[in-house]
């Protein structure tokens, strides 16, 4: 919500906020690499823990400069967070210091008793991720039995009276038939249901063409999210809102200007997805820490500047879509200025079919486990109808 | 709101400067509301100082009824925010 005091002589808060603030409002912060999963779109290619991840020290220290900074809360992630054995410590230390933790987590570790200890906890909230609406849906995409550890957590969840949880699903071609059935479950369980835009980034690269909506889909959900407004996006389908009407929530790529993320060994990123070296702005144990990181990093203070003229400031729909996602275009080899791949104009499909393949940047960080899941990649290529549009 | 008596920010709140003005967040709704020019921000803050909304409105706008309204008009959407709150 915005109060304004006149119409006239204030810029809207969307023009305001791409200049940056003087602290991030959404930050991500991933704990751990290690991951007892190995989703095969996950954004940060995780599996094995980092010997150089944060010490509890170390990570305490960077909460205590969020409080200074007045971060209100930060979304914790990973890997998986709930492996890291400081977790519960990290987690009170936030809290006590009025720094809220969302974090998500895929469930597995959220047996009853560490339900209860999160149900008596404030200012707390706390993320499953589920991709699918059933295990058949699900579990090729985060991995066999994943889906019943889900319900098990929600479960375990519900029982200890923890009150309102969110249950997250990214949107792939085979789920987002399933909209309505993943709204029932969620509010079957008193929970909310947030939906969030598939990114070629991390091991999401590899499955990105497979996975990601048609141009049908895309609509489809955009006419499900307009009547859902009590459904959560992160505001990542913003491309979406040259469609029609915007969606609610800021509309506008926050990379560095009102969103960043600290990875497990303390470097900062523009965005969670975005975990490539050309995106890393410092690391969280440089000199001056993460606030001169976020306040004068040359790779923010470029990322808050007007964007350059491109291919898309020409397009009608430009002033509601932005140019679209950052990072969805970096990892597909398109120009950062031109179309998204998933421009609702067909623009971004032209845009790909000039991409040279051999140019495509590729991360610079892989903690996926040795084996991988290479089975898994495959089964579902094999499974997927190629894309009609 | 009630703009006869007096009010606050409330302890409830973090209100943080921001380049435009301030960014609040409710801990317990964890909601967030941008004050959106400099004035406001000092207005709420000016309030713990006045016995009613109206006086510390009345002290900032320098007898500019139409600024006055558009002040308490603002305020009012703070209190149902939560971000101030009677006293």
């Amino acid at each position: 919500m915005n109060v304004e005091l006149t119409k006239k002589p204030v810029p809207r808060l969307v023009d305001q906020l791409q200049y940056g603030l003087s602290a991030p409002i959404c930050m991500t912060w991933e704990l751990t690499y290690a991951c007892n999963l190995e989703c095969v779109h996950c954004l940060s290619s995780s599996g094995q823990r980092d010997p150089r991840e944060l010490t509890t020290d170390e990570a305490k220290a960077v909460i205590d400069e969020l409080a200074a900074l007045q971060v209100f809360y930060v979304n914790v992630g990973g890997g998986e967070p709930l492996v890291r054995r400081d977790f519960f410590e990290l987690l009170e230390y936030a809290i006590g210091r009025r720094v809220g933790v969302k974090f998500s987590t895929n469930g597995y570790l959220l047996d009853e008793a560490k339900a209860k200890r999160l149900a008596e906890l404030d200012y707390l909230d706390i993320q499953l991720s589920l991709d699918g609406a059933d295990a058949a849906t699900n579990d090729p995409i985060r991995g066999a039995g994943s889906y019943a550890a889900v319900i098990r957590a929600m479960d375990n969840l519900r029982a200890a009276n923890f009150g309102e949880f969110k249950i997250s699903v990214v949107a792939t071609r085979h789920n987002v038939s399933q909209l309505d059935e993943f709204k029932a479950l969620a509010d079957s369980y008193g929970a909310q249901l947030r939906v969030t835009r598939l990114r070629p980034s991390g091991r999401g690269v590899d499955v990105y063409q497979d996975l990601r909506l048609t141009q049908t889909q895309q609509r489809e959900i955009y006419t499900w999210l307009m009547g859902q407004p009590d459904v959560l996006t992160g505001d990542s389908f913003f491309h979406l809102s040259a469609l029609g009407d915007a969606l609610p929530g800021l509309n506008l790529c926050g990379a560095g200007r009102v969103v960043c993320l600290i990875d497990p060994v303390g470097d900062v990123y523009a965005c969670p997805f975005v975990i490539h070296d050309e995106f890393m702005a410092g690391n969280v144990r440089d000199e001056g820490g993460f606030s001169k990181v976020w306040r004068e990093s040359a790779l923010f203070e470029s990322l808050r500047e007007p964007g350059a003229e491109g291919a898309c400031t020409s397009c009608g729909a430009y002033d509601a879509c932005k140019g679209g996602c950052m990072a969805t275009k970096f990892f597909t080899g398109l120009p950062l200025d031109g179309p998204d791949p998933d421009c609702v104009k067909g623009f971004g499909e032209e845009a790909m079919a000039a991409v040279d393949q051999s140019h495509v940047p590729h991360s610079t960080q892989d903690h996926s486990k040795p084996s991988g899941p290479q089975s898994q990649r495959v089964s579902i290529s094999l499974g997927s109808k190629p894309a009609s549009n | 709101m009630n703009p006869r008596a007096p009010h606050q920010l409330s302890s409830r709140i973090g209100l943080r400067p921001e380049p435009f003005g301030a960014m609040a967040y409710h801990f317990d709704t964890r909601r967030l509301v941008f004050l959106k020019t400099p004035a406001l921000v000092e207005l709420v803050h000016s309030l713990v100082d006045y016995d009613s909304v109206n006086s510390a409105v009345a002290a900032a706008v320098d007898g500019d009824e139409h600024k006055a309204n558009l002040y308490v008009t603002a305020l009012s959407s703070l209190a149902d925010a939560g971000v101030i709150c009677e006293r």
